[in-house]
């Protein structure tokens, strides 16, 4: 348990550079995840934290201690890895045996650690065995297993479930968040998929590029993004980013969407007409209307759920449109419908993908 | 491909196998156990290095070792050769010799013409090179095509494969002049195959005094020694071409020919330079095979650069190790701009 | 374009259980079978002819299994007399001993009548043979040379040298895979330029090293400066470069010094790479002659090879001795590939991660 603060860290490779000045404080017990899409710098952020690499400027602090030029291995952190990295030629009780022996401990302290790891995470059959002969989900839980033994002041996931079938990413996303509750260490996760970084965080760190691009909580990013690259990331399916021109901003935003124009009671200062904006609307803050809707759209596809259903529409000048529909619905492709914009929902977005207004604000 | 040792158990069958690879088990066991304990007690100074230099100069700490043996026997001896070859006289010291410049070089460049050995003045210098390099091109060639077949044979399913590998293994191991001897027994007037020749109705050939077959046979008893090797490493890349690209293949109706032009080849490439690259080492180097089979002859028709040079060094009535020294240099020159061509080969085709 | 459709027509019956033989099958097995009489022939060769004794080694044409003419003793004659099939003028076929030749005759006695003797012309007789293993060209040998002495010097070369090799070799391999240093380059290419040298161009200076060092005549003279094979170096960096690098990383979170990363992680998984390395030099070691030939020369520090050749020099065209220390030199290391073999091949076998 330990509290993490990154000063600046820059790390480039060559004349490349990867992450250009990262601040960042992670609280205790914290559950923090990187997300982003892939090349944006989350691994590397990640590895520099556990001293793979090393920051080409700037400092890291671990309890208030500089540990920039600490090795990896006297940071005392412990990484779980995309492909897991078991060792191949030891035994499962081995693989989360050495990091113990390592550290000089009794063989009955070890025993001791490595039978609860064992038991807390159901490998107690398998401890003799060799990872080859280990399904997928087992050995992702050995490598669980291998941090958890450590008792490590952080602990640093890395991609973890990306190697997991689908059902088992969803199982182990909910073990690993009881996990978090049962064990309650500083925990930094990294991964591409938004909805582990929704389920797991309490904090999401969104990158980009080697910028921060939004930290928050997931419903804080999810109600409030402060540029439109987060609000295109987080939430699924994704929010609809739509085009938009100011006609006037006189107490009322006047806006022309595509050919349709569209009124907003909430006053925004200081736009020009014919200003450039990103209008911004989640797929379950549009309803379909039978009259005055704001949008007539003609359906291109209908994914029927079930308990919801999704709606892809479009008309011309717009980039297709999501809608989400509780329950089922007749509706059809090629149906023309009405759409109206859930008043108080709208994200803008300057030319710049700035937000400029946020429904919560 | 890739069988488990688990699964050649069971194949197998029987107890017998199964105790061996017990025993076998056992042996390594306590082997492994003995030098984890030996490199146990290593551990604590080398983690005291480590502690006093930092992890990052650690390479440095791991390259030691093999680094003062490569100076003492390697490094210090290239360095003394070339102060050999530029330096007279018979002494060996090198303080001790007189120094010449490039004479030794002068001496062994003085040619007529670079393609016609007879108008060298140090002709058996230039035969030797035009003999290592027909021997070489001959060697390499076959060397590799044979093997590579070998291998593809002995990785498609077949009953005793291991006993097969183990013959074409076997000759490896055999020392270069235990080699000679054997095909000096079978080659010689009244040997085996001359009785097997003369049963058909043939005539005895004296393969070691006609030049053509005197080479014929160096390659070809050259080849047979190393084979094996080449084969083993070959068949080690094969095996591990995972099986589901064969079986993705079997599934479009992939030609067997494509498999192996597509699959197989561009996959077993990086074992494939290994092997040209040894085969090519090895081949440049020939000397105690040749030299015990055929002696260099008939003549100088097998005579190999270095045997040029040993004897020029050891066996002349002159020892002059000058000029063989000379020799030596423009041999490793040549050698060196070989390996790296085939370095610049190996990064062009991996892009 | 024929050959491929055949091919493919053919591969599309693999597929089922029972399917007959492909003709690459058929030419596989022909191969095979040809292998083996080509590279295991000339060994059994060897190995047959070194039970034969010094008369039947000159033969021609050679038979096939060691053969040795029959002798009898006939009362009367000091020595035991060659025992031939002999046909008489009269047609009748007799086994008779010979007592001299003279000229084209030969003078012949019945060995169950010692007064009969008879004059028989060359080609009317035939010698009695039957199979007889010549093993005083072993046993002899052994006894009138200290071949037990060289043996132990080879066992110790070779075991000694083999785990330095082993020991550095991958040391400086793990150096030159895993880390990422200044003069990693220079290193590298000094690793493979020096793979293209042999020995036997800088033997003299070697000779002159080891001659400064105090080594000569001792046996850490032929183990020392052959133990860094740049062969092996670049053979286990190869292999190494292969594991992955997340199995280091995860080591070094592990809190694993870097030897710890060496010996408990990287070399056990080198471990194939190894027992291919542990062959060679076992090899190299066993069969090396022209340097251990250079800086040995007090019998007691004579290896198996050196031996041998002091052996065939002073027994100048014994082949009968010759071949049958051919033969126990080649023995041990025979041995000890049956053993390593299998080592290999669970080793190839279960290399990899999964």
């Amino acid at each position: 348990m330990a509290e993490l603060k990154l000063v600046g860290a820059r790390k480039s490779f060559g004349p490349v550079d990867v992450l250009h000045g990262i601040d960042l404080e992670v609280k205790n017990g914290e559950f923090v995840v990187f997300v982003g899409p892939s090349g944006c710098g989350k691994s590397t952020l990640l590895r520099v934290i556990a001293g793979l690499e090393t920051v080409s400027d700037g400092d890291i602090f671990i309890d208030g201690t500089r540990v920039t030029d600490v090795p990896a291995s006297d940071r005392g952190l412990a990484m779980v890895f995309q492909s897991y990295a078991l060792y191949p030629h030891m035994s499962v009780r081995k693989n989360m045996a050495f990091a113990l022996e390592n550290m000089g401990l009794k063989p009955a302290e070890i025993e001791a650690r490595v039978s609860r790891a064992g038991t807390m995470l159901r490998l107690t059959d398998y401890l003799e065995r060799k990872p080859k002969a280990l399904s997928g989900g087992q050995r992702q839980r050995v490598a669980i297993g291998r941090a958890i033994v450590r008792d490590p002041k952080i602990f640093l996931f890395d991609e973890p479930l990306s190697n997991l079938d689908a059902e088992l990413r969803v199982a182990t996303r909910k073990e690993l968040a009881a996990l978090h509750a049962e064990l309650g260490g500083t925990m930094i996760y990294v991964t591409h998929d938004q909805v582990e970084a929704m389920t797991l965080a309490d904090r999401i760190v969104v990158l980009r590029a080697g910028r921060i691009e939004q930290i928050g909580s997931p419903l804080t990013l999810y109600n409030s993004p402060s540029n439109v690259f987060v609000a295109g990331f987080i939430g699924s399916p994704r929010m609809n980013l739509l085009p938009a021109k100011v006609r006037s901003d006189d107490g009322v935003l006047r806006l022309m969407l595509g050919e349709s124009e569209l009124a907003l009671d909430r006053p925004v200062s200081g736009l020009k007409a014919g200003a450039a904006l990103t209008l911004g609307a989640r797929p379950e803050h549009i309803a379909i209307v039978s009259d005055g809707g704001d949008l007539n759209l003609s359906i291109d596809l209908v994914e029927q759920l079930g308990g919801e259903t999704f709606v892809y529409a479009s008309t011309p000048g717009l980039p297709q449109i999501t809608l989400r529909q509780d329950g089922q619905t007749r509706l059809k492709r090629g149906d023309t419908v009405a759409i109206r914009f859930a008043p108080g929902q709208l994200h803008l977005f300057d030319e710049a993908g700035t937000a400029l207004a946020s429904p919560s604000a | 491909m890739t069988e488990l040792p688990s699964v050649a158990v069971q194949e197998g069958g029987g107890l017998r196998r199964q105790a061996l690879a017990a025993t076998g088990q056992v042996i390594g066991r306590s082997v492994g156990r003995l030098v984890g304990f030996a490199m146990g007690l290593v551990d604590r100074p080398m983690k005291a290095i480590q502690r006093a230099i930092g992890a990052k100069r650690m390479p440095y700490v791991f390259l030691l070792p093999n680094f003062v043996f490569f100076g003492l026997f390697v490094f210090l001896p290239i360095a003394i050769n070339v102060v050999f070859s530029v330096t007279g006289g018979t002494a060996l010291f090198p303080s001790q010799r007189p120094f010449a410049g490039l004479d030794q070089y002068a001496y062994l460049f003085d040619c007529g013409s670079f393609l016609d050995p007879n108008s060298c003045r140090e002709d058996h210098f230039w035969r030797g090179v035009a003999n290592t390099a027909k021997f070489v091109v001959f060697q390499v060639t076959a060397m590799v095509l044979l093997s590579l077949l070998t291998a593809v044979i002995l990785n498609m399913k077949i009953r005793g494969r291991g006993f097969f590998r183990a013959v074409y293994f076997f000759p490896v191991l055999l020392s270069p002049v235990v080699v000679a001897l054997i095909w000096k027994w079978i080659l010689q007037r009244d040997g085996l195959l001359n009785a097997a020749i003369t049963t058909f109705g043939g005539q005895k050939i004296l393969f070691f005094v006609d030049p053509g077959w005197a080479m014929f046979w160096a390659v070809f008893v050259s080849i047979w020694a190393h084979m094996g090797l080449y084969t083993l490493i070959l068949l080690a890349g094969l095996q591990a071409i995972p099986s589901d690209l064969y079986e993705a293949a079997q599934m479009d109706a992939t030609p067997r020919w494509r498999v192996f032009r597509r699959i197989t080849l561009p996959l077993l490439w990086p074992n494939m330079i290994v092997v040209i690259v040894l085969s090519l080492i090895k081949g440049v180097q020939t000397f105690d095979e040749v030299f015990v089979l055929t002696g260099g002859g008939p003549g100088t028709a097998t005579l190999m650069v270095v045997q040029y040079i040993y004897e020029t060094a050891f066996s002349n009535q002159v020892q002059n190790f000058g000029l063989a020294a000379a020799a030596s240099v423009v041999l490793g020159i040549v050698l060196f701009v070989l390996t790296l061509l085939q370095l610049a080969v190996t990064r062009q085709k991996e892009r | 374009m024929a050959a491929s459709r055949l091919a493919r027509f053919a591969g599309r019956r693999r597929g089922g259980s029972g399917a007959p033989l492909h003709w690459t099958d058929i030419a596989a097995y022909a191969y095979l079978a040809l292998g083996c009489i080509l590279m295991f022939g000339p060994v059994l060769w060897l190995v047959l002819s070194s039970f034969k004794t010094q008369g039947a080694l000159l033969e021609f044409p050679p038979s096939l299994l060691p053969l040795a003419q029959v002798e009898v003793t006939v009362p009367g004659q000091p020595q035991p007399l060659p025992l031939f099939r002999v046909t008489l003028p009269d047609g009748s076929v007799r086994e008779l001993a010979q007592l001299r030749r003279v000229g084209l005759v030969a003078q012949m006695v019945d060995p169950k009548d010692p007064s009969q003797q008879f004059r028989v012309a060359l080609d009317k007789r035939e010698p009695v043979r039957k199979m007889a293993f010549a093993t005083e060209n072993y046993t002899e040998p052994l006894e009138r040379f200290a071949f037990l002495r060289f043996l132990g010097n080879s066992v110790f070369v070779t075991v000694v040298a083999t785990l330095i090799t082993l020991l550095i070799n991958s040391m400086a391999a793990y150096a030159l895979s895993v880390y990422e240093f200044r003069g990693k380059n220079a290193a590298l290419l000094a690793v493979i330029g020096t793979l293209m040298i042999p020995i036997t161009i800088i033997l003299v200076p070697v000779y002159l090293v080891v001659t400064e060092l105090g080594l000569v005549n001792s046996l850490w003279a032929v183990i020392l400066p052959g133990a860094a094979t740049p062969t092996g170096v670049f053979l286990l960096r190869q292999y190494m470069l292969t594991l992955p690098r997340d199995l280091i990383e995860a080591a070094r979170m592990d809190k694993a010094s870097e030897w710890q990363i060496y010996w408990r992680i990287v070399m056990p998984l080198t471990l194939p790479a190894l027992a291919v390395l542990a062959i060679f030099s076992i090899m190299w070691r066993w069969n090396e002659f022209l340097w251990p030939l250079a800086v040995l020369t007090k019998t007691e520090v004579y290896t198996l090879q050196i031996g041998l050749n002091a052996f065939q020099g002073e027994l100048q065209t014994q082949w009968h001795y010759l071949l049958a220390m051919t033969v126990v030199t080649l023995l041990p290391v025979a041995l000890v590939f049956v053993f390593l073999q299998r080592c290999i091949t669970t080793g190839i076998g279960s290399t990899g991660m999964k």
